[in-house]
């Protein structure tokens, strides 16, 4: 084994993390395709392309640690250890998803599991990690906070605004960028004016880094840096990916804001390939294992589908339920 | 009983709350060795630190999300906004978070804060820093909206509120700091949802909110002098509303008279009527609903045009009497 691994990532790790990469990508095509029949309605917004970042990160943490994730925000769920036919019943609209049919996918949230859910405001996450690193602090409890965004929301005040405060008040959070080139049809080059968003960190006294979003062991070592320094107590620190959605910004995206010659140039560097390259290269698995591995995380989605068709339709009388609690 | 102001009741009830509960702590702009914009968290810092007594950055927009992610983890933070006209900055985390994380997971998940804040004219502070908003907040599901007028319901109110496991907009108004009122020394609580008949009569309803339950008691005075008995109604809450109190007070009068500093149009006057309205109080109306609140327009600063802005007691008294008096 000639890979260079965090301390907290053990070999067998491996494994599941890369089954997890698979689970992300097949959960997102297959609400494509639900989407595109019909069958699931709302909006939905895909992280296909870019599971390194999600997988990678989540690694590095433990149940007790906490995220907020985004609008694309299915990858997310499932690094945190969200089981995919919850999540797929509740895109379903179905009783038994995660939020009982009222949330959605952009909702999705899993508080045993430390996700504090995903965001339908751009750039609502910041101050909602923030808070909770700072119930970490307070009460002592050791956690830390992952906040995922976007190129597209280190543009909100709300980024700016939390950034400082937990830089001020030394919270344990880490800043996660997934700079996915675009915020819907805004690319980051015409969106803002430097070079990385790792470089706006500066601002606020805080480190920042940037790594190659589509290689998952660039991002568990950079990852691994952010969570020591935050436990150690030194508080924030801002880790950029660069990465690259594959699908549109919506269902009803027809991309004609960028090139098909630059979807090709990433799709080439597509992170579930890399990940495998440099296992097989590495020794760690052959590529029948790895065949294997990809058809166990088809059969769970294709259970999860299941699961979400099995599932009731929650009942007219839920409506006024849960607006407040007792 | 023992009378202390407005003010003191509110600092009383966050002192004593937070010396049971490790949990509650506070937040805001220049809460610190400051006091607070108009004086409520002075001395606070001494006796429970700056752990508790969160002085921030100028920062409305992550100061009330941080107050989302630490109730949401198990905190009970209170948080200060200097003046409610900037509710605004923090309105995505009270409108889009706090108010709907708990619907939008399914019911997992409580968000125990209270975001305190003075509202209201009558400072010479103009526009930006005058308003009455709670409107705004009322009418967004899963927030709970209360507007004490006296301090030994500010002090009950404030306890019930940081009880709650809901996000509770708690407005204060910037004229009633001042006043005193008798306030009993231990911890109690007023349940939020519990209407208070500040004055009974029998000839005519006023429901009336924070400054306006002052002045309209003003006016029941000299109505009284002239034979004319009215029923004073404080909601104290506006979410949850005490249907039954105001209905069952408009069944005895008559007579509705709504009176709020918010701006008439859109204000929760409207609703109230129309609760009424479509309550089996109806049918004992004796004269059509009338409702008194701002002129639509920013509050000025000149302090007649101020004073003009906002419903006074004369406009109380001769609405009534002209309601009163009518003859069919």
């Amino acid at each position: 084994m000639n890979l260079k691994l965090p301390e907290a990532v053990s070999t067998e790790k491996l494994t599941e993390l890369y089954e997890q990469m698979w689970l992300i990508r097949l959960f997102d095509e297959k609400v494509d395709e639900f989407f595109a029949k019909g069958k699931i309605h709302g909006t939905t917004h895909l992280a296909v392309g870019q599971e390194a970042s999600a997988a990678g990160v989540c690694a590095l943490l433990d149940d007790s640690d906490k995220i907020t994730s985004t609008h694309r925000g299915h990858g997310h769920c499932i690094s945190k250890g969200a089981d995919t036919r919850y999540m797929m019943a509740e895109l379903f609209g179905r009783e038994t998803g995660y939020c009982k049919g009222k949330g959605g996918s952009m909702h999705i949230a899993d508080l045993k599991k430390g996700n504090l859910g995903a965001n339908g405001i751009v750039g609502g996450g910041f101050a909602i990690a923030a808070g909770a690193a700072l119930t970490s602090q307070m009460k002592d409890e050791g956690y830390v906070v992952v906040c995922f965004f976007g190129d597209g929301a280190s543009n909100e005040g709300s980024f700016h605004e939390a950034l400082n405060l937990a830089s001020i008040w030394k919270l344990p959070v880490i800043f996660v960028c997934e700079n996915n080139q675009y915020g819907m049809s805004g690319s980051v080059n015409d969106m803002t004016n430097v070079s990385d968003i790792a470089d706006r960190s500066a601002s606020y006294g805080i480190p920042g880094s940037v790594v190659d979003g589509n290689d998952i062991f660039d991002v568990m070592q950079a990852t691994d840096e952010a969570v020591r320094f935050a436990r150690e107590g030194n508080g924030p620190s801002l880790v950029e990916c660069k990465t690259y959605r594959w699908k549109g910004h919506s269902k009803s995206d027809a991309k004609k804001y960028r090139t098909r010659e630059e979807e090709k140039q990433w799709r080439d560097r597509d992170p579930i390939r890399l990940m495998k390259e440099k296992l097989i290269e590495a020794g760690h698995f052959t590529e029948e294992d790895a065949e294997d591995i990809k058809k166990k995380a088809v059969e769970m989605i294709e259970e999860s589908v299941q699961f979400a068709l099995d599932s009731k339709e929650p009942d007219v009388s839920t409506l006024l339920e849960d607006v407040y609690a007792e | 009983m023992r009378e202390i102001t407005y003010l003191e009741a509110v600092r009383e009830a966050l002192s004593q709350e937070m010396r049971n509960n490790e949990d509650v702590y506070m937040l805001g702009e220049d809460i610190g060795v400051y006091g607070g914009a108009f004086g409520v968290s002075r001395g606070m810092i001494e006796e429970f630190g700056p752990e508790r007594i969160r002085n921030t950055p100028i920062s409305e927009a992550a100061i009330s999300g941080t107050a989302v992610g630490s109730a949401l983890t198990g905190m009970r933070p209170i948080l200060e906004l200097q003046f409610s006209d900037f509710i605004t900055i923090a309105m995505d985390n009270l409108a889009n978070q706090a108010a709907k994380i708990r619907y939008m997971y399914g019911g997992k998940g409580t968000i125990p804060m209270v975001l305190r804040t003075p509202s209201g004219s009558g400072t010479g502070a103009a526009a930006q820093h005058s308003q009455s908003l709670e409107a705004w907040a009322a009418h967004i599901p899963g927030l709970k909206v209360v507007q004490p007028s006296t301090a030994g319901d500010a002090k009950g109110l404030l306890k019930a509120a940081i009880d709650d496991s809901n996000p509770v907009v708690f407005y204060e108004h910037k004229l009633l700091y001042k006043t005193s009122g008798e306030v009993p020394e231990e911890q109690y609580s007023i349940p939020l949802g519990k209407a208070d008949i500040k004055q009974e009569g029998t000839d005519a309803t006023i429901v009336a909110t924070a400054m306006m339950v002052h002045k309209s008691l003003e006016a029941a005075n000299l109505l009284s002098e002239k034979g004319i008995d009215v029923e004073v109604v404080d909601p104290r809450t506006l979410v949850p509303f005490d249907t039954e109190t105001v209905v069952e007070s408009v069944k005895k009068t008559g007579r509705l008279l709504v009176v709020h500093e918010a701006v008439k149009f859109g204000g929760i006057g409207g609703e109230i009527a129309s609760i009424v309205a479509e309550s089996e109080a109806f049918d004992y109306l004796d004269y059509p609903i009338r409702r008194l609140g701002a002129a639509f327009v920013p509050v000025p600063y000149n302090p007649v045009l101020e004073k003009a802005s906002v419903p006074s007691v004369e406009e109380i008294v001769e609405n009534i009497q002209e309601m009163v008096n009518y003859q069919s």
